[in-house]
């Protein structure tokens, strides 16, 4: 991390500006009598932070302590139609922008996210429960992992694709393109690194995404939000709801504009009722339950991938 | 149309009115001549009265002692009586194939396992005239496809993939990748013998064990692979054939000790299927519907691209699944096209499919009749223009004129459902925007054609259309080493090429 704090407090408790109801606020000097201004955590969809549309919210706690740590946005079914709108309408663009420019746009989020370091770091702690130094351990795997997924739009097409020997006089090739748009539920415990396993390699091909965070740890995907629209990534690409899964989940997998779904972050038990739904629509389905913090394959990101092969004659 | 004269079994004395139509507007055209009948004999293949299942490499009766006909779709005349599987059936059948999976087939080295592969191959290449006789008698379709396209694709699935079995470490799915198991396979009736290779190539090569499902109206082809497969000496269970109707399939598809469940067929089932396999873990893919784009701009190659038009929807009668059955032509052409389209058509030959000259041969059902003549009718009823080339149709069984609708709009059923016939719906476009945007207005997703002299255009058109497969100036080009598949609800997964592979690895 390179914002050199150091005044981080061990604490699990309030994050961004201060508890709730008075305290020490996490991160500034704790012997301030300033009242500390906080976030509202919001939806991000379509490039902006909306509430949600049904005014609801809902208590998030600090895992060790059980300190309330802010109202997140509770999304509702229309929230997450208003999202699959803004991933469809972003799709197009995203998928059309070059292999390279997808590749500098996805490695200035992982400087945005270098700078928020420490922020990200408090709020790994609290939401999490852990110390401040694997917060940070964390917060550097989370930067290292966008950076490794930053270096793939222009390599997956020559890992993925390639030119193929038909017994015939034509020319055919196979590439990689983007699914369209992509359903991820994000795991549940690993709230930023879980997170950003997740979503990387589903825009990195072309894909937008529509996420679903983590219920209890919401708090670390709505600040990464805030990075990527900082971040040169168009609105829309990458569009995050708080909220509860049993209640959003079943809506994103029988969506019929939702080309695939990541069940990562669902239940093990409510798997099966998801894929009936997404069956609907001949959804791609894939879960997988990583080990966040081992090192990532490409099978994620192939996992969202069609194959789209052309044949051309040859003559004169 | 040009006459056959004693094709199809039907007879060529009576002419009704509608045949002194056809010769008028042949004689019209300058096409009042005829072809000798060119028969391909069907001695050289003996079908049986009876078939068993092939389980643990024997031929058995069914457990309930079942049968059920298959019939020769282009004289209704029933071929044999076909075992049709019940649940415990199926249930041995995947019992043999697990044991032979972990027993035989998947301790074994690829290098061996790829030996048993090119046998295959080269005994249904040296059995090829054969098959393609059988095929063609079984499924209705033209002589001259399945000897130039279905047999010897078939036969080139097996040498392909017997040659990935001893080098998956280098097939891109890290080292050592691992079979899924035992693979639960059900095929459709369009490609009987095509379809079976597409699936049990790529298992048997990643090291899985088959039970393949054919279609109930054309068992014979796969039946006879399963002889094949004897003749090989491939080890007993490793492929088994259950034969049967959908209840067969979905028996397969819902075996707890099925590890993969691969579907070629319509969307409708395949949706079921996936739906009954939910939270099972079992790997799935599907190839299902399509409703492809066939799109031609005003500098393409015309004389080309009318008989890719012609390939794209008559091949095989229109029974493809990524039949170009939607011709979108650029609205500067689009009167041309149709015209020059129609001159084509009146010189197809419809007829008996044992017949070297037909082009043209039955369709595979009466059921399948029924739903083609359903939804022309329905074009007809939503106000579309109908027309077929003056035509005479065999009396005795299935046969449906080729027919092109002009004047079709992007609402009507025959420009959105899949009509699995030899039925061309056209729409008109102005600019390459509305052409990308038409093609795109389905949710199928399996194939498209584009057809100019402009490469920039073919590239840019290639890149915006959304569907697995592109045939720029061609159509209807199929190779083991080409990946086939769909986008959307045209299904997942691929089939051929190393994609092929990686459906049948664990990764």
């Amino acid at each position: 991390m390179g914002s050199g704090r150091t005044s981080m407090s061990e604490k699990s408790g309030p994050v961004g500006g201060g508890p709730v109801v008075g305290g020490p606020v996490v991160g500034g000097p704790v012997a301030s009598r300033r009242l500390g201004v906080r976030k509202t955590y919001k939806l991000y969809v379509g490039g902006a932070f909306p509430r949600s549309e049904s005014g609801r919210s809902y208590p998030v706690h600090a895992a060790k302590t059980g300190d309330l740590l802010a109202f997140a946005a509770q999304a509702s079914r229309k929230d997450v139609r208003d999202a699959v709108v803004a991933a469809r309408g972003a799709q197009a663009g995203w998928a059309g922008a070059t292999a390279y420019n997808r590749g500098q746009v996805l490695y200035r989020v992982a400087e945005m996210i270098e700078g928020r370091g420490g922020q990200f770091a408090e709020e790994i702690s609290a939401s999490e429960g852990v110390p401040a130094t694997a917060a940070r351990r964390t917060v550097a795997a989370v930067i290292d992992r966008w950076v490794w997924y930053a270096g793939w739009p222009d390599k997956v097409a020559q890992v993925a694709g390639g030119a193929n020997s038909v017994a015939g006089p034509y020319f055919n090739f196979s590439v990689p393109e983007p699914t369209g748009v992509v359903a991820v539920l994000a795991p549940p415990q690993s709230s930023l690194l879980g997170l950003v396993s997740v979503v990387a390699p589903v825009i990195a091909t072309g894909n937008t995404a529509v996420v679903v965070a983590s219920e209890d740890r919401p708090l670390p995907a709505i600040t990464l939000g805030e990075v990527l629209a900082t971040s040169d990534v168009p609105g829309g690409v990458v569009n995050v709801l708080t909220g509860r899964m049993d209640e959003l989940a079943p809506v994103l997998a029988g969506h019929f504009d939702v080309n695939a779904i990541d069940l990562t972050g669902a239940g093990a038990d409510s798997r099966a009722e998801l894929e009936r739904l997404a069956a609907g629509n001949v959804k791609r389905v894939f879960w997988a339950d990583d080990d966040w913090a081992g090192e990532p394959t490409p099978r994620r990101m192939l996992a969202f991938i069609e194959t789209k092969t052309v044949w051309h004659p040859v003559g004169i | 149309m040009a006459d056959k004269t004693g094709s199809g079994g039907t007879s060529s004395g009576g002419e009704s009115p509608r045949a002194d139509t056809a010769r008028v507007a042949k004689v019209a055209a300058g096409l009042d001549w005829q072809y000798a009948p060119a028969p391909e004999s069907r001695d050289i293949v003996s079908i049986a009265p009876q078939y068993g299942l092939f389980i643990a490499g024997e031929f058995a009766p069914a457990a309930t002692g079942r049968t059920f006909a298959t019939v020769n779709p282009a004289t209704e005349e029933p071929l044999a009586r076909i075992a049709e599987a019940g649940s415990e059936d199926v249930d041995r059948a995947v019992a043999a194939a697990r044991v032979a999976h972990e027993q035989v087939w998947g301790p074994m080295p690829g290098a061996e396992r790829a030996k048993y592969l090119y046998r295959i191959a080269r005994i249904l290449q040296e059995r090829s005239r054969e098959f393609a006789v059988l095929e063609s008698i079984d499924n209705g379709k033209p002589i001259k496809e399945t000897r130039d396209v279905d047999i010897p694709l078939a036969a080139a699935h097996f040498f392909y993939y017997a040659g990935w079995a001893d080098k998956l470490d280098y097939a891109g799915f890290g080292q050592a990748p691992r079979p899924i198991g035992v693979a639960g396979q059900v095929i459709p009736w369009n490609f009987p013998l095509l379809m079976a290779a597409w699936k049990l190539a790529p298992a048997l090569a990643a090291g899985n064990t088959c039970v393949l499902k054919p279609a109930e109206t054309t068992p014979l082809s796969a039946l006879l692979l399963a002889e094949v497969c004897q003749q090989a000496e491939l080890p007993a269970g490793v492929v088994n054939v259950v034969t049967g109707a959908g209840d067969v399939g979905a028996a397969v598809v819902a075996h707890p000790d099925v590890n993969k469940v691969a579907f070629t067929g319509s969307t409708e089932v395949g949706i079921a299927i996936s739906r009954a396999i939910a939270g099972t873990g079992k790997k799935l893919t599907l190839e299902l519907g399509g409703k492809a784009a066939n799109v031609v701009f005003d500098d393409a190659p015309l004389d080309q691209a009318i008989e890719g038009i012609v390939n794209g929807i008559f091949f095989n009668q229109g029974h493809v699944c990524c039949a170009g059955s939607r011709l979108l032509v650029q609205e500067s052409v689009a009167d041309q096209v149709v015209d020059r389209l129609r001159q084509r058509l009146m010189t197809l030959r419809l007829g008996d499919p044992l017949d070297k000259n037909t082009d043209i041969g039955a369709i595979n059902s009466r059921q399948q009749l029924d739903k083609i003549t359903e939804l022309s009718a329905a074009g007809e009823a939503e106000g579309a223009h109908r027309w077929s080339p003056p035509c005479e149709l065999p009396e005795r069984g299935y046969w449906f004129a080729p027919t092109v609708f002009t004047g079709v709009s992007q609402s009507h059923r025959i420009a959105r459902e899949e009509i699995f016939g030899p039925v061309l719906s056209v729409l008109t476009f102005r600019t390459p925007e509305e052409a990308v945007t038409k093609a795109n207005n389905t949710p199928y997703g399996l194939s498209a054609g584009v057809w100019t002299e402009k490469g920039s255009r073919i590239l840019w058109m290639a890149q915006r259309m959304r569907a697995g497969v592109v045939w720029a100036n061609t159509y209807n080009r199929f190779d083991p080493a080409s990946p086939f598949g769909g986008y959307r609800e045209s299904g997942f997964g691929r089939e051929g090429g190393r994609h092929g592979l990686g459906a049948y690895l664990d990764v």
